[in-house]
C-alpha cells in the first residue's frame, strides 16, 4: 500500500512542476498549508520540499546495516565446514591460520582474558552481538574486496567463526533465524558511559 | 633599438636570469635582496604554500596504507584553524573518489517519507557553519601506559579544528518526518569499509551538521567529500565521512565500530559503550618534545585547550612539574567545542624544568592527571585519553616527553 505521506509529497511536487504561476500567486502556499494542517505531527511537514522520494527498490538495495533484531538479514544459510574453506581462502592471510595468530585483529580465543593485564578482545571474548559479525563481514571484508561475498558465504563465515570460538556446535547451520538467536558470551559485558568521573587521588 | 641599447638590454636580461638562478640557489638572505631586482611569479588560479614551508602530517606506517591515520603538526601551527591540508585523517578503508554530481544521501527507516538528496539539493537548504574541533578518540592512547611518543604531533595530533559549513541535520530529518518510535540514527559512509555508527537521535536534532564545506571551500576528499557528518564534541569516528545513508531506528545497531572498537575496556573486564564525548584536554605546543631552546631567557609558553562539552574557561600552567601553577592568558575567540589558544610568559633559567598545562571547561570539569585516569580506568583502556601532558626541558634546552 502506498504511504499517504508519499502521496502528499507526490501531489505537492507534481502541482509545483505543472503550475509555476501558482507559486507567484501564492496559491501553492495556501494549498501547502491546507495539506499540512491535516497532519498532527509537526515533523510530518515537508517545509522545503527539497529532495525526492527514495524508491523502495533503492532503499532495499542500500539497507545493509544489521541491528541486533536482524530485520535486514537476507535469506541464506551457511555451515561450519563451508565457512572453514572460505576462511582459509579469504581471511587467514591477515587473521592467521585459525584466527588466533593475527597479525590483524585476533578473531578467536581470549575467553576469560578481559580483566587480565593482557586482554584479548575477540569475537568470542568481547563482541556482544552475533549480528555484528554478519554486518561487518558483509560490508567491509575481505579487506581488498569488500562487499564481494554472497549471503551464503557470509553466513558460512559467521558459522565458522562462532564455532571456532566455542559458541555453536560443529553441525549448527547459521541463517537469519539462528544468527539472531545466538547469545554471545560477553553480551552483558558492556556498561553505559559514567563520565564525567569524579576525580580522586 | 641601437647597438648600445641592444647590448644593454641583453646584459640586463642576462643579469635578471642570473638573479633568478641565484634566487633559487643562493642562501635565503641573499635571495631576499635579489627579489627586488626581478619580476616575481605570476598570479595563480589555486594557491599553494611557499616552497620553503615543509610542515606535514605524520603518517603512521601500517601494513595497510588505506587503513591508517595521519597526525596534525600541532607544534608548528598558529591560531586555532587547522589548514585543510594538515587536518588529521583516520580512514578505515582509504579515501573513496566520489563524484558530487552523482552522490546521493538517502534518509529512511522510521520516517514518514524516505528521501534522497543530491549535493545540489543539500546546498539549497538554509546553511549553517561553525568552527569546531574534531578529535579521534584514540588521540594519545599510547600514553595510557606512560610517556611514549616523541613529539606533540604524535601525542596530540589526532585533533584538528576547522570552519565547517553545511546544513543542520535536523532540518533535513524534519523533511523526511521523524516517527515517534525513532531514537537512533545509523549513519553509513560510501568508503570501502561502509563505515557505520549509531548516533542518538537527540544529538542529531541538537547540533549535528551535514557538512559539505571546510575552511570556506568544499571538503577535502580525505575529510569526507562531498558530504560528511559533523557531530560536535563527540569522538571523531562518529562524524561519518562520505555519508551516503542515514537510517532512523528504534535502537542502536551495535556495529563493529561501536562494539569491537571504540569501546573502553575497564580493569574489571567490563567495557564502557557509546562513550561519545571528548572531554576537556590541553597541551603545551611550544616548547614541546622534540624542540630545543636556544638558551636561558624569555620564552612564550603556547598551547591549545579544547572540550567536547563546551567552552574552555581556564588554563593553568606549571613550569615546576605541578609544584606551583600560574593562570595562563586565554586568547579569543573562545568558542564552544573549539580549539582555544593560551599562553604564559616564561623566563627559563637554564635548569631542568617540567612544563604542564591543565584546563577547566565551563561545566567545571578539570582535566585529570594520568594517575587519576589510570585509577579510574586501569591500563587496558585505550580511547579517550585526556590526561595532563608533561614536557621536561633538560639543562641543554632539549624538550622530552615526560
Amino acid at each position: 500500500m502506498r504511504d499517504p505521506a508519499e502521496s502528499l509529497v507526490g501531489l505537492i511536487s507534481s502541482v509545483r512542476r505543472s503550475a509555476n504561476h501558482f507559486l507567484r500567486s501564492g496559491a501553492l502556499l495556501i494549498l501547502l498549508s491546507i495539506a499540512q494542517s491535516s497532519t498532527a505531527d509537526e515533523n510530518a511537514r515537508p517545509r522545503y520540499a527539497i529532495g525526492h522520494l527514495a524508491s523502495p527498490d533503492r532503499v532495499a538495495k542500500l539497507d545493509i546495516a544489521i541491528g541486533p533484531q536482524g530485520d535486514e538479514l537476507p535469506i541464506g544459510r551457511g555451515t561450519v565446514p563451508q565457512g572453514r574453506e572460505l576462511y582459509r581462502e579469504h581471511c587467514a592471510i591477515c587473521h592467521g591460520e585459525d584466527g588466533t595468530q593475527g597479525p590483524d585483529p585476533k578473531l578467536v580465543g581470549g575467553h576469560g582474558s578481559l580483566a587480565t593485564a593482557k586482554p584479548i578482545q575477540t569475537i568470542g571474548s568481547y563482541w556482544p552481538y552475533a549480528t555484528t559479525l554478519y554486518d561487518y563481514i558483509n560490508r567491509a571484508m575481505p579487506f581488498y574486496t569488500p562487499g564481494s561475498l554472497l549471503p551464503d558465504e557470509v553466513y558460512a563465515l559467521c558459522a565458522y567463526l562462532l564455532n571456532a570460538n566455542g559458541i555453536i556446535a560443529d553441525d549448527t547451520v547459521i541463517d537469519r533465524t539462528s544468527l539472531v538467536a545466538i547469545r554471545m558470551p560477553n553480551r552483558d559485558g558492556f556498561i553505559p558511559d559514567p563520565r564525567p568521573e569524579q576525580p580522586h587521588e | 633599438m641601437t647597438q648600445v641599447h641592444r647590448r644593454r638590454f641583453l646584459r640586463r636580461a642576462r643579469d635578471i636570469a642570473g638573479a633568478v638562478v641565484s634566487a633559487v640557489l643562493a642562501p635565503r638572505a641573499a635571495a631576499a635582496i635579489e627579489t627586488t631586482k626581478y619580476q616575481g611569479a605570476p598570479t595563480r588560479e589555486y594557491g599553494s604554500r611557499s616552497r620553503f614551508e615543509t610542515l606535514k602530517r605524520w603518517v603512521m606506517p601500517t601494513r595497510y596504507p588505506s587503513s591508517s591515520a595521519s597526525w596534525t603538526p600541532l607544534g608548528d601551527l598558529d591560531g586555532i584553524i587547522t589548514p585543510s591540508a594538515l587536518h588529521y585523517e583516520r580512514h578505515h578503508a582509504g579515501v573513496p573518489d566520489l563524484d558530487p554530481a552523482t552522490h546521493q544521501l538517502t534518509i529512511h527507516g522510521l520516517v514518514d517519507r524516505p528521501l534522497e538528496f543530491s549535493m545540489k539539493d543539500l546546498r539549497r537548504f538554509p546553511a549553517v557553519h561553525r568552527i569546531c574541533f574534531l578529535e579521534c578518540s584514540g588521540n594519545g592512547s599510547q600514553e595510557y601506559r606512560g610517556p611514549t611518543s616523541e613529539n606533540v604531533q604524535q601525542t596530540h595530533g589526532l585533533t584538528s579544528c576547522a570552519d565547517w559549513g553545511g546544513v543542520a541535520l535536523k532540518t533535513v530529518l524534519n523533511e523526511a518526518g521523524i516517527r515517534s518510535d525513532a531514537s537512533w540514527v545509523v549513519a553509513e559512509g560510501a568508503d570501502g569499509a561502509a563505515m557505520t555508527r549509531s548516533i542518538p537521535l537527540a544529538k542529531c536534532m541538537d547540533d549535528v551538521i551535514l557538512a559539505y564545506a571546510q575552511n570556506g571551500e568544499a571538503l577535502r576528499p580525505e575529510q569526507g567529500y562531498p558530504v560528511r557528518l559533523l557531530v560536535p564534541g563527540f569522538e571523531g569516528s562518529i562524524s561519518v565521512k562520505w555519508l551516503r545513508r542515514l537510517k532512523l531506528t528504534a535502537s542502536a545497531y551495535y556495529t563493529r565500530e561501536e562494539t569491537s572498537k571504540y569501546t573502553d575496556l575497564m580493569a574489571d573486564g567490563r567495557a564502557r559503550g557509546f562513550t561519545f564525548v571528548m572531554e576537556a584536554k590541553s597541551v603545551i605546543t611550544s616548547p614541546s618534545a622534540g624542540q630545543e631552546l636556544s638558551g636561558p631567557g624569555y620564552y612564550e609558553i603556547r598551547g591549545l585547550a579544547w572540550s567536547g562539552r563546551g567552552k574552555i574557561s581556564r588554563v593553568d600552567v606549571s613550569v615546576d612539574g605541578g609544584e606551583s601553577w600560574r593562570q595562563a592568558t586565554i586568547h579569543g575567540p573562545v568558542l564552544p567545542i573549539c580549539h582555544t589558544r593560551f599562553s604564559l610568559d616564561w623566563q627559563w633559567d637554564g635548569s631542568t624544568s617540567t612544563l604542564l598545562s591543565r584546563c577547566v571547561d565551563d561545566t567545571g570539569y578539570t582535566q585529570p592527571s594520568r594517575r587519576q585516569l589510570v585509577q579510574q580506568r586501569g591500563e587496558n583502556s585505550f580511547y579517550h585519553y585526556n590526561a595532563i601532558q608533561a614536557w621536561r626541558v633538560d639543562s641543554a634546552g632539549v624538550v622530552h616527553n615526560a
